[in-house]
């Protein structure tokens, strides 16, 4: 029976607790025992707390049988991307500056799923900060590929990715800054989303950079994905950059999944050079699958998308230059060299050489030198010029089409260790999916097959325009539905057993 | 460190024309602070006023209080400004331990109000200052340094942080420069320093008080030849906490640059600290080395944009502003030039208009705030609103003696009855006993009486000497102990005498 549950989606564990068929203990209790089992081989977790976890999901049980109306998720096992502040764990941002600290404030999104009874597993490994794109960036060791051992899970939430795609939880957190949800979704073979910017508070959400981070879920199917999405989506006080408006009607989107008469736009700017052939196979049986479905495809250009990746690793490294100067050894987290001769500068100096690691560090130096007064314009406002210049190629696209489509990545999951030595190429990974960064735009990563070099997981992104998540959950549950059918199965039940 | 050589004033002022610049820092009185829901009150025991965001902890993030913005535009509204349509926070990144983010939250190029003016007045005199701009930010929390000679972190043994103030709303309202006062400029920048607490106190949006740094003046002075057609290089001095620190601080960096230009030096360019024992500026950060602060827009706010309706509202709203005020009340009371000013520099104009409305009339009313109770807040070393006395009771010990029942020295015993906490004027006259003796057939005996007790000097006002009466009118106070009616006395002792 315990075994069966983690095969569960999150939709089908909902019902069958709802029906008093099965216990939220039992439910934990399963996944438990699988991150027991296989965790020492993923890596997907930095924390897990069986204690925790069973108190909330007896808390979960008691409240039913006194006959409580519940959320649809409630008793669902989760595990949260380790950057959302829990109040009953640590939260490290996958960072040695963070090491041990207990926050002492629940985020936004871990609030609300703890309120709709939601069990949390544990804490997932990330990139340090977030920044990284194959999780080999943590302080605290790589996080592998379910698919392949010795391949990324993609990054930065690639913790969160392995954990759902090898069945350790039905449902994860992660946050999406230049495609740290979509690229691990992607190469792993599951669901993930980018909601609009704004849609979800980013309130507790330990900033990388500030324009641009969006929380957002993972699951293993396009409805568990949109269930956790209205669960912690919606306007929060606390965040001022949080829209004031309804939640786009995202589960009814998924489950719709109908596409007749869609207006479907193929970005011509992302895809051809430097994608694997493989990926750009899939793809395009993806988009002749959609046509296939009634949708009207069309390509759509949006030239600036080429100055995307740059444009983006000027903004995001200024915004995390000033985010992360809080990490200082005066407040919390590591302290170094505090022996009663050193000054609060040397301290703080001190701290933060052997506490961030390098790719962090290189962040912050690139950010110092584009906010600097005289480089200012050249760089951080230059980049802010072509941000406006793809907001202004989506509206474009958006007259045309209802929706873009494009591969997620350019590649499959890549082999670990292959791109720590090469900052740029493994920058490009997250290509495809800036744009809707620098944009805050919506989009979805779904599964649409294997490639054929290397049998490993290929995403199609759907694009959908500000405030119309919905959108995205219905196209990619269209395409989710017909390859399921075409493949008898999901493709998760391609991956080797562990 | 040698005592820094001056050139003296007059002299100073003889050659050199002085530019002042100032900055002035105001903490607004908001309940909550300015990105979170913490309170603001003053003198908590430390850290116990802080939450996850005004601590800057990891994840949080900041919201805007309204009430602070509402307070800027009314401060850029009564300063002439225009207010921004629309416009951003920025950050100011610098790394110091009482910054819990290692960034402030302030604006840079894009300020809330910009352009407006404030007018003063010196020796009869109008200087029209004109304000640069009016921006918002966050205080910083506070630093103690123990240990080490200076009470900087230089050479501190260990610094301790209290954050309570960290996040508090605060004004910065920056002048142009100021040209064209010549002898007069410490005199003009104590009373712009004055005016505009004046205004800040009259919108009720801070108490300004300077004494615990809710008002903080920067002050920018550079000196010119006379003649020259270029400024001078400015120094900026800091830690300028009270008016008369203002004038001193003006007057010293005049006295002091004057010297450095004299003896054939050059002004640098840098940050003093202004040292009120000795009415001195010792060097702090030298601007040379100035940090590059890499502002950028704040990507955690929404901008701010203010309406045009909302704007309207708080400018139909603004209260009377101090020198409308002024002309009113003086033209109210008749107060010569001279006697507006002496009310206004002892902080009485509230007082005096609070207890003419309480019923007094306004000579009187400014009388005992400005004799009788400015000595005894001057004893106690005190402001005068801060002396346990309302204008209400003031007025109650002026209908007091109006109807008869008092006189100026028994009013003198109430009031010190009402400061001593007996309670109220009518409370301290049944307490003490003290009436003015107004039964003629008492008064009389007690003449009678003191006449007989007094024969020698009865004798001279007999024989004409009337100034002799003093002495006997004198011994009636006494044995009525200064109940009597003096003049009263007078008469009926002439009167018995036959000297009237």
């Amino acid at each position: 029976m315990s075994g069966e549950l983690t095969r569960k989606s999150a939709a089908e564990l909902a019902e069958l607790m709802a029906a008093g068929q099965v216990s939220a203990v039992e439910v934990t209790q399963a996944h438990l025992d699988r991150i027991a089992e296989v965790d020492g081989r993923i890596g997907a977790f930095l924390h897990v707390d069986a204690e925790v976890a069973l108190a909330q999901a007896r808390a979960v049980d008691s409240r039913r049988a006194a006959g409580e109306e519940l959320g649809p998720l409630a008793g669902v096992p989760i595990a949260h991307k380790d950057v959302f502040t829990t109040v009953d764990m640590p939260t490290t941002a996958g960072s040695k500056i963070l090491e041990g600290w207990r926050p002492p404030y629940d985020a936004t999104v871990t609030a609300r799923l703890r309120a709709a009874g939601l069990v949390i597993l544990g804490k997932t490994n990330l990139d340090e900060f977030a920044m990284g794109s194959s999780t080999e960036n943590s302080a605290y060791g790589p996080t592998r590929n379910p698919w392949d051992l010795e391949r990324v899970p993609g990054g930065s939430s690639g913790g969160s990715s392995a954990a759902v795609a090898s069945y350790q939880a039905p449902l994860a957190t992660g946050t999406d800054t230049g495609g740290s949800i979509r690229q691990p979704a992607a190469v792993t073979g599951i669901v993930g989303t980018k909601p609009t910017y704004g849609g979800s508070s980013r309130y507790g959400l330990i900033a990388f950079a500030s324009s641009l981070d969006t929380p957002g879920p993972f699951g293993r199917t396009v409805l568990d994905a949109a269930l956790l999405h209205e669960a912690f989506s919606g306007h929060d006080p606390m965040d001022s950059t949080s829209i004031d408006r309804p939640v786009p009607p995202v589960v009814e989107a998924a489950r719709r999944a109908d596409v007749a008469g869609l207006r479907i736009g193929v970005v011509k700017e992302l895809g051809g050079e430097g994608y694997q052939p493989g990926v750009l196979a899939r793809f395009n049986e993806a988009v002749e699958l959609l046509e296939s479905l009634g949708a009207k495809v069309a390509e759509v250009s949006c030239p600036h998308f080429t100055y995307a990746l740059p444009a983006y690793y000027l903004i995001a490294p200024s915004e995390c230059s000033s985010n992360l100067a809080r990490f200082d050894a005066m407040r919390y987290g590591l302290r170094v060299g505090d022996d009663g001769t050193r000054s609060a500068e040397e301290v703080m100096a001190l701290t933060r050489a052997q506490g961030f690691g390098p790719e962090v560090k290189r962040r912050i130096m690139l950010g110092t030198y584009a906010l600097s007064s005289g480089y200012y314009d050249a760089y951080y406002g230059k980049a802010q010029q072509v941000r406006t210049l793809i907001i202004r190629d989506f509206e474009a696209a958006f007259e045309q089409v209802d929706v873009l489509v494009s591969p997620t990545t350019p590649t499959t999951a890549f082999p670990l260790g292959d791109r720590v030595d090469d900052p740029m190429a493994m920058y490009l990974a997250d290509l495809a999916t800036i744009p809707s960064n620098l944009a805050g735009t919506p989009a979805i990563s779904v599964p649409c097959g294997l490639a054929d070099e290397d049998d490993l997981p290929v995403g199609l992104q759907v694009m959908a325009p500000v405030l119309a998540d919905d959108r995205v959950y219905r196209v990619g549950a269209a395409v989710e539905r017909a390859l399921t059918d075409r493949w008898g199965g999901p493709l998760l039940s391609k991956a080797p057993a562990l | 460190m040698t005592a820094p050589t001056l050139v003296p004033y007059e002299e100073a002022l003889a050659k050199y024309e002085p530019v002042l610049g100032v900055e002035t820092h105001i903490e607004l009185g908001t309940a909550t602070k300015m990105f979170c829901g913490c309170p603001t009150t003053f003198g908590a025991p430390p850290n116990t006023q802080v939450c996850p965001v005004c601590l800057g902890l990891p994840g949080s993030l900041p919201v805007t209080n309204k009430a602070a913005i509402e307070g800027i535009i009314k401060i850029g509204l009564a300063l002439n400004c225009t207010i921004a349509e629309w416009c951003r926070f920025a950050r100011k990144n610098y790394f110091y331990p009482d910054m819990p983010k290692n960034y402030q939250i302030s604006q840079y190029d894009e300020p809330l109000c910009v352009d407006g003016y404030l007018d003063v007045e010196v020796d009869g005199e109008t200087f029209r200052i004109g304000i640069e701009r009016v921006h918002m930010e966050e205080d910083t929390g506070k630093s103690l340094h123990v240990g080490g000679a200076t009470g900087r972190i230089h050479g501190a043994d260990y610094s301790l942080v209290d954050y309570n103030r960290a996040g508090i709303p605060l004004v910065e309202i920056v002048t142009k420069p100021i040209t064209g006062t010549g002898d007069k400029a410490p005199l003009v920048a104590r009373a712009y320093a004055t005016e505009l607490r004046e205004l800040v106190r009259a919108l009720g949006v801070s108490d300004v008080r300077m004494e615990e740094g809710s008002m903080r003046c920067d002050i920018n002075v550079s000196l010119a030849p006379r003649g020259a057609t270029e400024w001078g290089t400015r120094t900026e001095t800091k830690n300028v906490n009270s008016l008369r620190s203002v004038e001193r601080a003006v007057r010293h960096e005049i006295e002091r640059q004057a010297a450095v230009l004299e003896s054939g030096g050059k002004v640098v360019q840098e940050t003093r600290h202004f040292h009120e024992d000795t009415g001195t500026t010792t060097p702090g950060r030298s601007k040379e080395e100035a940090q590059d602060y890499r502002y950028f827009p704040e990507p955690d706010l929404v901008p701010l944009a203010p309406s045009r309706e909302w704007v309207e509202q708080l400018r139909a709203s603004l209260p009377e502003l101090p020198a409308a005020r002024r002309r009113r009340v003086q033209a109210e009371w008749g107060l010569t030039d001279l006697e507006l000013r002496d009310v206004v520099n002892a902080g009485a104009l509230d007082l005096i208009e609070q207890t003419v409305k309480a019923g007094c009339a306004p000579g009187p009313a400014r009388k005992w705030w400005m004799n009788e109770l400015s000595r005894r807040a001057t004893e106690q070393g005190v402001e005068l609103d801060e002396l346990p006395i309302t204008p209400a009771q003031v007025a109650r010990v002026q209908a007091l003696i109006d109807e008869g029942s008092l006189n100026d020295k028994l009013a003198r015993q109430v009031f010190e009855g009402v400061l001593a906490g007996e309670g109220d004027p009518d409370e301290v006259v049944a307490a003490r006993g003290l009436k003015v003796v107004s039964d003629e057939g008492e008064l009389a005996a007690i003449v009678d009486q003191v006449i007989a007790e007094n024969a020698d000097a009865a004798d001279k006002v007999r024989a004409g000497k009337v100034a002799a009466a003093g002495a006997l009118v004198g011994a009636v106070m006494k044995a009525t102990r200064g109940q009597a009616d003096a003049a009263r006395a007078r008469e009926l002792i002439l009167q018995k005498l036959g000297a009237s």
